[in-house]
């Protein structure tokens, strides 16, 4: 009882900590308000949305091509316009973030976890398995990760599923090298030592000990690279090579777009790239945010 | 010097090797390699000639053999689509790419070197800020959307930039290139300059940080201190030292420009390698793709290697690490 007590005593401390510290910059707080929001827009869109913009009973080919704010017959505004198949430019935005969250989160997640298991035993074994996994890592990432993804994605053919393995088999490297810089820290402070003398098991030390003093680095390359998945996946899909048209997706939307270029239709891929353009920055800014504050060598 | 590039040298030689063995195993495990390398149009009496002919009913160990032999005669299979050697397919556009990725790379470093250096110099003003703040709206733009952006507004708004295709091709001392034409260097600008905007943002925010690093230390106060001039102070010891990061960063960025090509060059229908792999993606024109997918990875292992030795070249403490 009394344990707990001073454990939600020490969160508190820490996250008014944390709270001082990331509010120290406005743009951080307004970011974070924005991604905030578009995070509930992406959860709540069949809610919000005007129509469901891929129920082929609700969309008319009649609507096809509307300017922002222009009327249909039934009297509908289309805030946004509509785009080539009579599809309201709004409603599909919100299922669009939906999706390109969706993956992008998810396959960030994935790889963190996949990235910090290697990343963590390399630092903690040492010897022939660390240069082995780091000489991988290394040369992944001497390989732009688009490349990566596209070979991938070349070998395996397109899907959500193919895509979001894509992006974790070209992101974990990140994670590994993150994990292990910090890990390789942590391994030689006194706090590993006492507890290989109380014998506890390599994966106690590993997981519950030394991880938790590696996560600020780790949510830090974590933040800045859900921006990078995100966008990596809006390239892929706009190429034609990431997510299926069942699955729109904002680069899947930029795409369709992008044949009306020329007759001036600017709304439909312009709106969709400036939702993708609003939440790549607001995650990056936020990321920025968290790496000053994790950041010894900023410190005053 | 000499012992650390052989010894550099056989390190990429190893990476090359394995390399090849990945993209070996993954045109011919992973997919069905008679499905992969046969013109899904053949009969029955073709696919066994083909079969035979590559070698597929060899055991495994044999046909990579095959396949490293062939390559190295620079045999890398024939495309469906084009019906010409694969590897000709992709020299024949290298230089539209190449030159491509060179013109972007010079219009990032002339504009990011001196705007990183003043940001660093002076982070509180309210230029830097700008600056600062317009690096990360350029760091997070989709290279495509941006693409997409330039051609509405230059190309069909404006109606002042062409926005598809190499233009008029001149030649100077024997090397042919848009660069030298005014209708190429018309085509080249917008492709170029949407391929530039992202490392004009990663090569800013690296220069800066240099530059605040290294402002601080103690040969810059000192070289303060004795009087040297400020240009000088900037020009030479402050320089020197923010580009070693910047070369290693500016060798591995010419890469990715080249990776990233496949964006702009389809955004901009450019004639390059980058259209040609995604054509073939999409046309399932599978000896392009691991014809291009050999080039790019020596590409990428010898642009590597030429970082590390310049590198050394730049500082000399990793030359007296390299040498022990």
């Amino acid at each position: 009882m009394l344990n707990t007590d001073s454990n939600s005593k020490n969160i508190n401390v820490f996250m008014y900590k944390f709270w001082s510290d990331f509010s120290e910059s406005k743009v951080a707080v307004i970011s974070l308000l924005i991604l905030i929001a578009i995070v509930l827009i992406a959860i709540f869109a069949p809610l919000i949305s005007l129509s469901d913009p891929y129920d082929l009973s609700k969309v008319s080919i009649m609507d096809s091509r509307l300017p922002p704010m222009a009327k249909n017959f039934a009297g509908d505004i289309f805030i946004l316009g509509t785009d080539g198949a009579g599809r309201d430019m709004l409603s599909a935005i919100f299922y669009g973030l939906r999706v390109s969250l969706g993956v992008g989160v998810m396959s960030a997640i994935f790889a963190l976890i996949i990235g910090t298991i290697f990343g963590i035993s390399a630092a903690f074994f040492g010897g022939k398995y660390e240069t082995f996994i780091m000489r991988i890592v290394d040369i992944q990432l001497s390989f732009p990760s688009i490349l990566m993804a596209l070979i991938i994605l070349a070998a395996f053919g397109k899907g959500i599923e193919k895509t979001i393995i894509a992006l974790v088999l070209v992101q974990w490297a990140y994670y590994a090298r993150t994990a292990r810089a910090a890990a390789l820290v942590e391994r030689s402070k006194e706090y590993v030592e006492a507890a290989q003398c109380l014998a506890l098991g390599n994966k106690k030390i590993m997981f519950n000990h030394i991880l938790p003093n590696c996560m600020p680095s780790l949510i830090v390359v974590g933040t800045l690279q859900t921006a990078h998945a995100i966008s990596l996946e809006a390239t892929l899909s706009f190429l034609g090579l990431g997510l299926p048209i069942t699955e729109p997706s904002l680069g899947l939307l930029i795409g369709n777009g992008f044949q009306y270029m020329h007759t001036g239709d600017f709304w439909i891929s312009i709106f969709p790239g400036v939702a993708l353009l609003i939440t790549i920055v607001s995650i990056n800014l936020v990321g920025d945010q968290l790496r000053d504050m994790y950041n010894p060598r900023l410190k005053k | 010097m000499t012992a650390f590039i052989l010894r550099r040298s056989s390190q990429s030689i190893i990476v090359l090797f394995i390399m090849s063995l990945l993209v070996f195993s993954g045109v011919n495990l992973v997919g069905d390699p008679v499905e992969m390398l046969i013109n899904p149009e053949a009969d029955q009496a073709e696919v066994e000639r083909v079969i035979k002919e590559l070698g597929l009913d060899k055991p495994i160990t044999e046909q990579y053999w095959y396949f490293l032999m062939n390559a190295f005669k620079g045999d890398l299979g024939t495309s469906f689509i084009f019906g010409e050697p694969a590897l000709k397919l992709i020299v024949q556009r290298m230089p539209a790419t190449i030159e491509l990725a060179l013109f972007s790379l010079f219009i990032s470093l002339i504009f990011a070197i001196p705007l990183g250096i003043y940001a660093g110099l002076k982070p509180e003003s309210k230029i830097s800020k700008t600056i600062m703040a317009g690096s990360i709206l350029g760091f997070s733009m989709p290279t495509f959307w941006v693409g997409i952006l330039f051609i509405m507004f230059f190309a069909v708004y404006l109606g002042w930039l062409p926005s598809t295709g190499r233009g008029e091709i001149g030649s100077f001392l024997g090397v042919k290139s848009s660069l030298f034409t005014l209708d190429g260097l018309s085509h080249i600008f917008l492709p170029a300059l949407n391929l530039a905007l992202f490392k004009l943002s990663s090569v800013i925010r690296l220069t800066r940080a240099g530059t605040r690093e290294i402002i601080h230390q103690d040969y810059i106060k000192f070289a303060r201190a004795k009087g040297v001039a400020e240009s000088r102070v900037i020009n030479v010891h402050l320089l020197k030292n923010i580009l070693i990061p910047i070369v290693t960063i500016i060798g591995l960025e010419f890469g990715s420009l080249i990776a990233f090509s496949t964006v702009t060059e389809t955004v901009f229908a450019w004639p390059g390698m980058g259209k040609l792999i995604i054509d073939s993606i999409y046309n399932l024109d599978r000896p392009v793709i691991v014809a291009y997918l050999m080039i790019i990875v020596i590409f990428f292992v010898f642009l590597n290697l030429l970082v590390d030795i310049l590198y050394t070249l730049l500082d000399p403490r990793v030359r007296i690490q390299g040498s022990n």
